[in-house]
């Protein structure tokens, strides 16, 4: 058992879980706007009236919060994948790997400041 | 004339590792990769490698061949030379090199050995043996012929770079040796072990396992089963 305090999940298994629910989810949301981009292209106003209605708000919130956790969890992945003492001592030196949890932190907090403030962002949008 | 190309470090006098290119007069035969080794260690005796029984059962001689992961003793020039006349001889990749073509595996075995490979059972032992059918036997096919050569492991990207909490392709595939024994008792415990985002997760399953397996096992497939079977035990 490895621990892990940065991973967005309780264990591994939530995590894949999450990763493939909201994998889901987003190709729902694409196929829904592609169907609203190319087949019923719409004009200005009959945007507003779509995401007027509750349903579509609700659903591209569902799409936002989906893109931060499958964000979360890849980006997570990248990190702990690269920006490790091994790697970076091998690729930019001793020096670079002493600085890789370090390094590593600020890649998850510049990450996750990101995904947050696209998530308020969204909601800010999507009810205004 | 072949041209081999192989990779030469001793930590004793070379300040770093090197390529040096060598021919080896082959008598126009389809060797064994080992068989090339042998000539060139005939030549240069400070050439070194592992090696021991010469019929891919043993799983000394795993090596970078041509860039693939494979056996040496069991790999024929024709299969890896491609109607090429250039053999790159390397050390497995991702573990350290302790001396040309031998590197430490000691990381690999650590994973190896997290997943307790050896069956468990608090149940009282019977008067001979635990018994099997046939049909309980049968899932252990594909699963315990590994032979631990690490070709699998050192091919794989995740285990590059999370040798110390990834287990492994090689590791998993034992794992799930043991999770799928009828004999064994130990499941949930196994189970709650592999159950971190590192250990089984960090497969995203690229199959370089698959592809290098000499003894032509699927890992990926035990990592699947292992998935499945976490999924089944969560609530």
């Amino acid at each position: 058992m490895v621990t892990s305090v940065t991973n967005l999940g309780r264990s591994g298994l939530s995590d894949w879980m999450i990763q493939r629910i909201t994998g889901v989810i987003l190709l729902a949301y694409t196929l829904f706007i592609a169907a609203v981009l190319f087949i019923v292209a719409p004009e200005f106003a009959e945007w507003k009236a779509l995401f007027g209605q509750t349903w579509v708000k609700v659903f591209s919130l569902a799409a936002v919060l989906s893109v931060a956790a499958h964000a979360w969890i890849g980006l997570w992945c990248v990190s702990t994948d690269y920006l490790v003492t091994h790697v970076l001592t091998i690729k930019l030196g001793p020096a670079a790997g002493a600085q890789a949890n370090l390094l590593r932190w600020c890649f998850q907090a510049a990450g996750a400041i990101v995904l947050f403030t696209y998530v308020v962002w969204g909601i800010q949008i999507l009810w205004s | 004339m072949l041209n081999v190309s192989i990779y030469r470090y001793n930590p004793e006098t070379d300040s770093e590792p090197y390529m040096q290119d060598v021919e080896v007069d082959t008598g126009g035969k389809d060797l064994m990769v080992l068989d090339v080794l042998e000539l060139m260690k005939a030549a240069d005796t400070s050439t070194v490698y592992r090696r021991s029984c010469r019929e891919g059962v043993c799983g000394s001689d795993g090596m970078n061949i041509n860039g693939k992961n494979g056996l040496a003793c069991i790999t024929p020039l024709s299969e890896t030379l491609d109607g090429g006349n250039k053999l790159v001889l390397r050390p497995l990749p991702g573990l350290p090199v302790v001396r040309d073509l031998v590197v430490d595996m000691g990381l690999f075995y650590k994973q190896y050995e997290k997943v307790t490979p050896f069956l468990m059972n608090n149940t009282p032992a019977p008067a001979i043996e635990r018994l099997q059918s046939p049909e309980e036997r049968e899932k252990l096919d594909g699963l315990y012929e590994c032979i631990l050569c690490a070709c699998c492991s050192t091919a794989c990207p995740s285990f590059w770079w999370n040798p110390d909490r990834f287990i492994g392709p090689s590791g998993l595939l034992q794992a799930y040796r043991f999770l799928a024994d009828s004999r064994d008792t130990g499941t949930d415990k196994r189970l709650a072990d592999l159950d971190d985002p590192f250990s089984v997760f960090r497969c995203h399953g690229i199959q370089n396992c698959v592809s290098v397996c000499p003894k032509g096992l699927n890992p990926t497939k035990a990592i699947g089963h292992i998935r499945n079977m976490l999924l089944t035990s969560a609530t």
